[in-house]
């Protein structure tokens, strides 16, 4: 008799168990989620995280260094690819866009160059002048396709007799943003010192009165509205880099 | 007392759980930085605190999930543990098998035999994995590895099929916890890998 009770009531049995066990394992995984933030912000602010996680993004800076072919182009696009409006984006908003004077403008050199001489706006204008239609790619995710034309940047290097040698170029630029780039990104025939975008003078919006633009890196690493550049074998950092993006950021 | 699963496939499936575990939260961070659908995922949910916070988190994370693939994959394929796993394989046996499963009369009583159900899930899981690797490699480096971006339909093709890998995951990872819900013992001859009486 014991025995044929324990027969019917087994999967019984075990079916109450599967529910308590389901039951439960259900509010231990609600619990988890809702204390996992909590826990991620202070793994995330816990100070031997903070440097493991830097450790490996300069690793990450190295593998993109390696990785980085100096003629690989990056696609380019026809003009009815362009996107239209072409989203504004900087550290501040829009209203906010610095307006640079053209007429007392002046591009300062310095750092491992043999011309230290500053640049007025037409005689940057009158260099030789290319164009490009590249997807910009956003540290966020997005992308957008713009057409960009200026100067060959590896052209203006020659110029002012920089040494290639050296690791880094950095830009100052009018509107307080700082950065800089690898010399083998500097020297892609991509890059450029643009004047213009969409064949019109570049816009305050978009950097006036120049912005450079580096198809191979993402969006923040194309300063705009640059005032100074300079050569130099110092990281020079930036402003998004100084606060946890990734130095190298690749395309 | 025999062995259901191999060692190195226990110790690469516990930190396959960290890895994905922390590339999916902070993968949802950065998300919510420039959404690609009409949602966000809940804060509460994502790691890194801010977008830097959440890339440091993501693109330190994937050499763990990438190396940790690796070792899984030439493991399972030189050892013949893939093979005599997964295969053979039916969409008819797979069908019949979700059908048995769904009106709870799937039976488990030898968890070294994955049914048909099973297999099929698991070897989606490694094709979903592989997916994600791949689209993630062609968002990082669109220009380097254009001819990879290429096959998905460039930079925002990649995008796309990174977001329905990851969503593919989650579904593998909500069913597969669910299951194991149902059926506990599977869980703990993932951590010991034996099973009494098995």
């Amino acid at each position: 008799m014991d025995d044929k009770l324990k027969v019917h009531a087994g999967p019984l049995l075990a079916n109450l168990e599967r529910r308590l066990f389901l039951k439960r394992g259900l509010s231990l995984g609600a619990l988890s989620l809702l204390s996992g933030c909590e826990l991620g912000d202070k793994l995330t602010d816990d100070e031997s995280v903070q440097k493991l996680l830097r450790a490996m993004s300069r690793w990450n800076d190295g593998v993109q260094a390696w990785l980085f072919d100096p003629r690989r182009l990056a696609p380019e696009f026809p003009a009815n690819r362009i996107t239209h409006p072409f989203p504004f984006n900087g550290y501040y908003s829009e209203d906010e866009v610095r307006v640079v004077d053209a007429t007392d403008y002046k591009l300062e050199i310095s750092g491992r160059v043999k011309e230290t001489k500053a640049w007025r706006l037409p005689e940057l204008y009158a260099l030789p002048e290319t164009s490009q239609i590249t997807r910009l790619i956003c540290v966020e995710g997005w992308s957008a396709i713009g057409k960009w034309s200026g100067v060959r940047f590896s052209e203006f290097l020659e110029r002012i007799g920089a040494d290639t040698t050296a690791r880094y170029v950095g830009f100052k630029c009018a509107d307080d943003y700082y950065g800089s780039i690898d010399m083998a990104t500097a020297l892609h025939p991509q890059t450029l010192l643009a004047f213009k975008f969409g064949d019109q003078v570049l816009p305050p919006k978009y950097g006036f009165p120049m912005k450079l633009r580096v198809p191979t890196k993402l969006g923040f690493k194309n300063p705009k509205h640059i005032a100074a550049i300079y050569v130099t074998n110092e990281h020079p950092g930036g402003y998004w880099e100084d606060q946890g993006y990734n130095w190298f950021s690749g395309s | 007392m025999r062995e259901v699963h191999p060692l190195p496939v226990r110790v690469t499936h516990w930190i396959n759980v960290l890895a994905l575990l922390l590339m999916l939260c902070s993968g949802w961070k950065i998300y919510n930085a420039a959404p690609l659908f009409d949602f966000k995922f809940p804060d509460a949910l994502t790691l890194g605190g801010w977008l830097a916070g959440a890339l440091q988190w993501h693109f330190a994370a994937m050499w763990l999930l990438v190396l940790n693939g690796m070792i899984y994959l030439a493991y399972g394929i030189f050892s013949g543990h893939l093979k005599r796993r997964m295969l053979p394989i039916s969409p008819r046996a797979m069908l019949g098998d979700v059908l048995k499963a769904l009106r709870g009369r799937l039976a488990h009583d030898d968890l070294s035999v994955y049914n048909a159900a099973q297999r099929a899930a698991y070897l989606g899981a490694i094709l979903l994995g592989i997916g994600l690797v791949l689209s993630g490699l062609a968002l990082w480096k669109p220009v380097q590895l254009y001819w990879l971006a290429a096959l998905m339909g460039d930079y925002e093709g990649a995008r796309l099929l990174h977001f329905f890998c990851m969503a593919g995951i989650v579904l593998f990872v909500l069913v597969h916890v669910a299951m194991v819900v149902l059926v506990p013992k599977t869980f703990l001859t993932m951590i010991t890998g034996k099973l009494k009486n098995g």
